[in-house]
């Protein structure tokens, strides 16, 4: 057997972070989105730098095709930013297009072969009809023989979450809890798709019921509000409404430069000590359904690399496209038990923003919204500003965040990235 | 005779007969559905047709409301939505189908566990070109 090291050629740092405001945005184009996260990162480099020295671009987007009728993304995203005539790709590994965008930005540097280089993603997801974007989603899983059979994205994860209850005796409030922690961190979050707690959107439908003279609702607290199910329907069971991360629009990009190189950029780089990845199998092929073998084993090999355990984590974005998907990430990375210690984590407070192991701060793709091929480089914009201490109202202040994972999923699992961040 | 290739038109083309068809490594006796040409246990790509019995159980699963194009042509929808399982089959693969005979009006009432039997449904293809999707092809479902 061949023995891998699985260590980069040399260092690599962030030195800028920027996204664009999440949400429906009816009057921009993917290339438009990113050209905002790009004028945003521009400005978050403390020192500045020329952009001109930028020297190849890895864009995440994961269906233009299909929502746009557009492909090519890569080489458009770089004319709109201005940096034709360098290598620009684009990277489409469903959900976790971007994740797998700046990982290859960061093996481009630690190869030698550039010093600087953007990386992100963008997704523009709003044009199509509910129907068409639950197709267009779909194709994510297999369509000979997952998605044909009936499978929704929000039905996949369903099936997940059935095998969980049954499993480990999870309920649906344990996963409404993640929901109502994700909203109250999102909140927070200006570039959030609904920057408002799951109480402010209950506030706000019995303001309409009032407003339009309807019989007033009267919900003793969040949880009553969320099973009720004529103001949170189920879409697919037991998934309802409030366990989905809505339809976003988005991009988000980083620069990445080589670690000598980092301070000339800023006196805070974070470097990017871990990284690793893994496909898997469709959902009906794999061993179990109540974790993602390949999320754990990109967590392994991300900790492996740098050297550090989950113990150490000061705090991780994971991918909770769906409430069950949260508790599964934060079992798959190593912070909690899988079943009921992870089911349960968010309920007990563990993982809010004052909690022993905060998750998801800036909101999660639950609250922030998950414009597909931009999450997992958002997560990461997330994880800078945190470890700068630059996150506004939402930042962690109950520890110093040195040391931060992100976990991106593609599709139902079958791409995940997991990396672990450091700053020194 | 020609070895039939081991490729989703070829497994399209059996459920058409109506039959459930693995394929089964030669080398290490992995039994594969959906078929594939090469084991991933072994490496081998020495397979052979195998027929199920198309009985097994359920191990999980979903009702849905909002459905893929396919599904609401079929006439699925938030008044009438559709149940969509894992099932484990006698022999031991797991696959992806559509339940039918089950409480989709109530899914507390569906257990994980009950047993199921191969059933053959016609429904339009899977393509966003509407000319492509309009095909009708069998696709497999299972019932309680």
């Amino acid at each position: 057997m061949i023995q891998r090291k699985r260590k980069l050629g040399r260092g690599v740092a962030i030195v800028g972070a920027g996204m664009s405001p999440f949400g429906i945005r009816p009057d921009v184009t993917n290339r438009e989105l990113f050209a905002e996260a790009f004028l945003d990162m521009i400005n978050s480099v403390d020192k500045g730098f020329d952009p001109q020295e930028i020297e190849a671009l890895y864009v995440g987007n994961c269906g233009a095709e299909m929502w746009e009728s557009q492909t090519a993304i890569g080489a458009l995203c770089a004319n709109e930013v201005g940096l034709n005539l360098r290598p620009a790709l684009k990277v489409e590994d469903a959900c976790a297009s971007s994740s797998v965008a700046v990982r290859e930005g960061i093996i481009g540097i630690a190869s030698g072969l550039y010093d600087l280089v953007l990386a992100g993603g963008t997704e523009k997801m709003s044009v199509l009809p509910t129907n068409w974007t639950t197709m267009a989603l779909a194709c994510g899983s297999d369509t000979a023989y997952e998605s044909s059979a009936g499978f929704t994205f929000p039905g996949l994860y369903a099936a997940m979450a059935t095998a969980h209850m049954e499993k480990y005796g999870t309920t649906h409030d344990d996963l409404l809890r993640v929901a109502i922690k994700n909203h109250s961190n999102g909140a927070l979050n200006p570039k959030a798709h609904f920057p408002m707690t799951i109480k402010d959107v209950m506030n706000r439908r019995i303001a309409k019921a009032k407003e339009k003279g309807d019989s007033v609702p009267s919900w003793a607290d969040e949880l009553e509000f969320l099973n009720d199910p004529r103001y949170n329907p189920v879409i697919a069971w037991p998934n309802t409404l409030f366990d989905c991360c809505p339809v976003t629009d988005g991009a988000a990009c980083l620069l990445l430069v080589a670690e000598e190189l980092a301070r000339s950029f800023t006196d805070k780089p974070i470097h990017i000590i871990g990284t690793g990845q893994a496909s898997g199998p469709n959902l009906h092929d794999r061993e179990t359904l109540t974790s993602i073998a390949g999320a754990k084993l990109a967590a392994k090999h991300a900790y492996e690399m740098a050297g550090v355990g989950p113990q150490d984590m000061k705090m991780a974005e994971v991918h909770d496209c769906f409430t069950i998907a949260e508790v599964m990430a934060i079992a798959d990375v190593g912070f909690f038990r899988e079943g009921k210690e992870a089911a349960t984590a968010a309920g007990e407070g563990k993982t809010a923003r004052d909690g022993v192991k905060p998750v998801n701060v800036s909101g999660g793709l639950k609250c922030k919204g998950h414009p597909v091929g931009a999450t997992g480089a958002a997560q990461m914009v997330e994880v800078f500003q945190q470890m700068r201490g630059e996150a506004g109202e939402r930042q962690v202040t109950n520890r110093d965040i040195d040391l931060a994972l992100t976990h991106n999923i593609g599709a139902h699992g079958t791409t995940a990235v997991v990396q672990i961040y450091e700053r020194r | 005779m020609k070895q039939i290739p081991f490729t989703i038109a070829s497994f399209e083309g059996f459920l058409k007969e109506r039959k459930l068809m693995a394929s089964q490594c030669q080398k290490c006796n992995a039994l594969w559905l959906p078929p594939r040409p090469i084991c991933p246990s072994c490496m081998s790509n020495n397979m052979e047709w195998a027929q199920l019995s198309g009985r097994g159980k359920l191990v999980a699963f979903t009702v849905i409301g909002v459905g893929p194009i396919p599904m609401l042509e079929a006439g699925y929808n938030r008044d009438n939505p559709y149940c969509a399982g894992i099932v484990e089959v006698e022999e031991g693969p797991r696959v992806s189908a559509q339940i039918l005979g089950v409480d989709v009006g109530d899914p507390k009432n569906i257990k994980i566990g009950t047993p199921v039997t191969a059933e053959f449904v016609e429904r339009g293809s899977w393509h966003f070109v509407e000319e492509l999707a309009k095909t009708k092809k069998m696709y497999l479902a299972f019932k309680a």
